[in-house]
C-alpha cells in the first residue's frame, strides 16, 4: 500500500462558525470512509510505537490504523475496543496533542497522524453499521458496587462485569455519565452518543440505579455490609470553585458547573420547550481557559449573548485548554482577555453590571510549572458584563469522604491510592479519575477505571 | 420510576402526596429533602420531607401548586409515576434535647416542621406551635400538631381564626407573658423567617429557620443554591437546609430567590398552550 507523504491531516469537515455559533449540533462532522483510509495512510507503522507511550490506556494505535487503511473497519473497532470501551467518547474529547499525537514521529516535520479523528471514525462506523453481538459470560457470584457513572465508573463496572461479577452502579443524578451528560456540552460530544456508550455497557449486564446518592442515600459501609465485596468510588470533582471576590453572589454569577448543567443536562437551551431557565445577557465573562471555560463561553455564544470574554490571568501558552477548542472559540468570535485576573463584580439593583480585573505581568514558575501572574499594581479596569461565570477548577465532593470512616483523602479532598492498583486507605474499597485527581480527562478516568477493575478482580479472587 | 401511593387536596393551593421511594424512606430524617422530577423533560425541584413510613417505604411531601412544575403534579393521579425522586438531601435537622421549643410555621412551611418537632417531642421536649396563614384556609396540618404539641396557636391575616395578625405577633405575645423559651424553628417565606428572628436575635434566643434558594442539582455541585452565612459561602444543599437564623443574610436570599421570575412566567405561559 502506497503511503500518504502529506504534511498535513486530511481537513475535518466543520460546520462554519458563524453558522455553529448559533446552533447545538455537533462542530466537527466526521471523516468519510475515503477521508479516513487516506488519512490512514499517513502512519508509517513505525517499530517503536512512540504514540502508544502516550497513550493512557494503552490503545494498539498503530495496529488499529493499519485496518482502516486497509478498508476492515469492524476490525478496526475490536482492536481499539481491546483497551478502550468508550471510542466515540475519546475520538472526540481526548487532547490528543498532548498524547498519542504528540508522540507522532509525523508531528516532528509536519502535523501527525490524526489519531482521535481516526478513532472517531472506527467507533461512529460501528455504531452505524454493527449488528449487535450476544455476549455471554460466566458469572462468579461475587458482588462489586460502583460510585458514579461518569468516565471511570462505567469503565470500571465494563471490565469487571466481563470477568464475571455482578455490577451495580449508583448515580446521584437521574442521568448516567457524569460530566459526559452534564458538563460537555452537545455541540463537543452529542448526548445521544453518550446514551449509546452507556447502553453498551449495559447490554453487558451492568445494573445503572440513578438517583442514589452515595452518602446519603445509602453508605459505603452499608453497601459492604449489603455484601458487595468491593465498591470502586468514581465520584468525580464536582464540587465548583469560587473566587471569593465581592460581588460573586450578584444575580447574574454562575459557577461553570451550574451553567454546564443547566444547558447540557437539563437542557436549557430549548426553553420555554423545557421548563429549567437559563439567563444569559448581551455580554457575558467566562473566569479560566480550560476546556470547561472554553465550554461555558461557547455555550454563552450559542444562548445569543453578543460578546463572550474569556478572562485569564495567565497567558496563551499557559492556558490548559485543548488546542482545538481554543482554535474554534477563537473562530467562532470568543474575545480572549488574557494576562487580566478579577478582583471583583459590580453590580446595580442587585444584578451584575461589570467584572473588574486588574492586569497581569508573568513572573517566576509556581508548583504547577507555569509562571506566575503578578499583578500590575493600578492597571484595574471594569469589563461591562451581565453574566459572570466562573470556570475555575472544580474539587471533589466531600461527601464520601464525610461518610466514610477510614478513607484517607488529600487536605483538598482527592481520595488517596496506591498507583497501580487505585486501593485507598479503607479494605475492599477503590478509587479513581477525578474523585483522586482532582479535575483532569475522560481517558485518565477511563484508565483509572481499568486499572482497579483488575486490582478488585485479584483482591476477590484471593 | 417511582409510584404514588396517595395524594390528598389539603386547600385550593396546597396539596399532599406520598410517593414510594425506598432508598429515601429507608434514611431519611427530618429536615432533610428530596428532588423531584415529574417527568422526561421535567425540572428538578426541591421539596422538604413532611413525613416518612420506612415499613411502606414511601415518602411524603406537600407542595403549594404556584408554577409550571408544581402544576404538572398536581395532575398526577394515585397508581401514576413520576419521573425521578431522589434523596434524602441536606443535613437532617440539628435537634438539640431542650426544654421547651417553640415552632413558627408560615404556610407550606408546616410540612418541614412537621416532623422536626414531632421528633423533639418524640426526644421529651415540650413543644408548641404557631402556624401563620393568610386565612383560615391556609392553615395546614393543624390536627397533626394537635397530636402532640402542648399548644397549637393559630395567626391569620384576616383573623378567619385564631390571632388577626402575624405569626411574630403571637410569639411576642407568648414572650411577653413570661414564657420561657429555649429555642425556636421558623420554616416558612423568607421575610416571615426574617422577623421571627428580629423577636429573638435581642433576646438571644437561638433560632433555626430552613432557607429554600433556587436548586439544580441539590448534591453541592453547581452552589446555585449558595447564601451566605455569618459571612461565608454556604451551599443550602449541601451544609444546610437548616442554618443560624442570626447568621442568614435574608436579603441576599430574597434577591437570588427572583433570578428566573421572567421566565417562570414566560414558561408558564409557554408550557400552557
Amino acid at each position: 500500500m502506497d503511503k500518504n507523504m502529506s504534511m498535513t491531516k486530511v481537513a475535518m469537515p466543520e460546520q462554519e462558525p458563524n453558522v455553529r455559533n448559533k446552533n447545538f449540533s455537533e462542530v466537527a462532522l466526521g471523516y468519510t470512509k475515503e477521508m479516513a483510509m487516506e488519512e490512514a495512510r499517513r502512519c508509517l507503522n513505525c517499530k517503536h510505537k512512540p504514540c502508544m507511550t502516550g497513550c493512557p490506556v494503552n490503545v494498539p494505535i498503530p495496529g488499529f490504523i493499519e485496518k482502516v487503511a486497509e478498508g476492515d473497519f469492524d476490525a478496526a473497532y475490536e482492536i481499539i475496543t481491546s483497551e478502550n470501551a468508550l471510542p466515540a467518547i475519546c475520538g472526540r474529547v481526548c487532547p490528543q496533542e498532548n498524547q498519542c499525537e504528540g508522540k507522532c514521529v509525523r508531528g516532528i516535520k509536519g502535523e501527525p497522524v490524526a489519531i482521535g479523528r481516526l478513532e472517531r471514525f472506527v467507533a461512529d462506523y460501528h455504531m452505524a453499521n454493527a449488528k449487535p453481538t450476544e455476549a455471554k459470560i460466566e458469572k462468579n457470584g461475587k458482588r462489586v458496587a460502583v460510585v458514579g457513572s461518569g468516565p471511570s465508573g462505567i469503565t470500571c463496572a465494563g471490565e469487571l462485569i466481563k470477568k464475571g461479577y455482578d455490577v451495580i452502579v449508583f448515580e446521584a443524578l437521574h442521568k448516567a455519565g457524569g460530566v459526559l451528560s452534564y458538563g460537555i456540552p452537545e455541540f463537543r460530544l452529542p448526548k445521544d452518543l453518550v446514551a449509546k456508550e452507556i447502553e453498551t455497557v449495559e447490554k453487558l449486564g451492568v445494573d445503572i440505579e440513578t438517583n442514589v446518592i452515595v452518602g446519603r442515600s445509602v453508605t459505603i459501609d452499608e453497601l459492604m455490609e449489603q455484601g458487595y465485596g468491593a465498591v470502586f468510588v468514581g465520584s468525580g470533582a464536582g464540587l465548583p470553585r469560587f473566587l471569593n471576590i465581592p460581588g460573586e453572589n450578584l444575580l447574574g454569577v454562575y459557577s461553570a458547573n451550574e451553567f454546564l448543567t443547566r444547558v447540557n443536562l437539563m437542557k436549557a437551551y430549548k426553553f420555554p420547550d423545557t421548563p429549567t431557565p437559563i439567563k444569559v445577557g448581551k455580554k457575558v465573562a467566562v473566569v479560566g481557559a480550560g476546556n470547561v471555560a472554553m465550554d461555558a463561553a461557547r455555550t454563552a455564544k450559542r444562548l445569543g449573548a453578543e460578546e463572550v470574554y474569556i478572562v485569564y490571568r495567565r497567558s496563551e501558552e499557559e492556558l490548559p485548554a485543548r488546542k482545538e477548542e481554543v482554535h474554534h472559540a477563537k473562530e467562532e468570535g470568543i474575545i480572549f482577555k488574557l494576562l487580566n485576573n478579577p478582583c471583583a463584580i459590580h453590580g446595580e439593583d442587585g444584578w451584575v453590571t461589570g467584572i473588574e480585573v486588574v492586569k497581569q505581568e508573568l513572573g517566576e514558575p509556581d508548583a504547577s510549572g507555569r509562571r506566575s501572574p503578578v499583578p500590575v499594581e493600578g492597571s484595574n479596569y471594569v469589563i461591562d458584563v451581565d453574566t459572570v461565570v466562573i470556570a475555575i477548577g472544580q474539587s471533589p465532593n466531600p461527601l464520601i469522604r464525610q461518610t466514610t470512616p477510614g478513607l484517607d483523602t488529600q487536605k483538598w479532598g482527592g481520595i488517596i491510592v496506591e498507583e497501580d492498583t487505585m486501593k485507598t486507605s479503607k479494605d475492599g474499597v477503590y478509587a479513581g479519575g477525578d474523585t483522586v485527581t482532582g479535575a483532569a480527562t475522560v481517558i485518565l478516568a477511563m484508565g483509572a477505571g481499568k486499572k482497579a477493575a483488575k486490582a478488585i478482580d485479584e483482591y476477590l479472587s484471593k | 420510576m417511582y409510584k404514588i401511593v396517595s395524594k390528598e387536596t389539603l386547600n385550593s393551593a396546597v396539596e399532599l402526596m406520598e410517593i414510594e421511594a425506598p432508598f429515601v424512606a429507608n434514611k431519611c430524617e427530618a429536615g432533610q429533602f428530596i428532588i423531584i422530577r415529574v417527568d422526561e423533560d421535567g425540572e428538578r425541584v426541591p421539596l422538604t420531607i413532611a413525613d416518612y413510613d420506612r415499613e411502606k417505604k414511601t415518602v411524603t411531601i406537600i407542595y403549594q401548586v404556584v408554577g409550571y412544575s408544581t402544576e404538572l403534579l398536581s395532575k398526577k393521579k394515585v397508581g401514576e409515576y413520576v419521573q425521578d425522586f431522589v434523596g434524602p438531601l441536606g443535613h437532617p435537622a440539628p435537634l438539640h434535647k431542650c426544654e421547651h421549643v417553640v415552632g413558627v410555621a408560615g404556610g407550606v412551611g408546616s410540612a418541614p416542621l412537621y416532623p422536626q418537632l414531632r421528633k423533639l417531642h418524640e426526644m421529651g421536649v415540650k413543644v408548641d406551635v404557631i402556624i401563620g396563614g393568610r386565612s383560615a384556609e391556609f392553615v395546614i396540618l393543624k390536627e397533626k400538631f394537635e397530636e402532640f404539641c402542648d399548644h397549637v396557636y393559630i395567626a391569620t391575616d384576616d383573623g378567619s381564626l385564631g390571632t388577626k395578625g402575624f405569626v411574630t405577633t403571637v410569639l411576642q405575645e407568648l414572650i411577653d407573658k413570661g414564657e420561657k423559651i429555649d429555642e425556636v424553628i421558623a420554616i416558612g417565606p423568607l421575610i416571615m423567617m426574617k422577623n421571627v428572628v428580629k423577636v429573638t436575635k435581642p433576646l438571644n434566643i437561638p433560632t433555626a429557620v430552613s432557607l429554600n434558594p433556587i436548586m439544580i442539582d441539590g448534591t453541592g455541585m453547581c452552589g446555585g443554591c449558595r447564601v451566605t452565612i455569618g459571612g461565608e459561602t454556604k451551599f443550602a444543599c449541601v451544609d444546610g437546609p437548616d442554618f443560624d437564623g442570626f447568621l442568614v443574610d435574608f436579603d441576599e436570599c430574597m434577591k437570588r430567590q427572583g433570578m428566573f421570575k421572567e421566565e417562570e412566567h414566560e414558561c408558564r405561559m409557554h408550557l400552557a398552550n
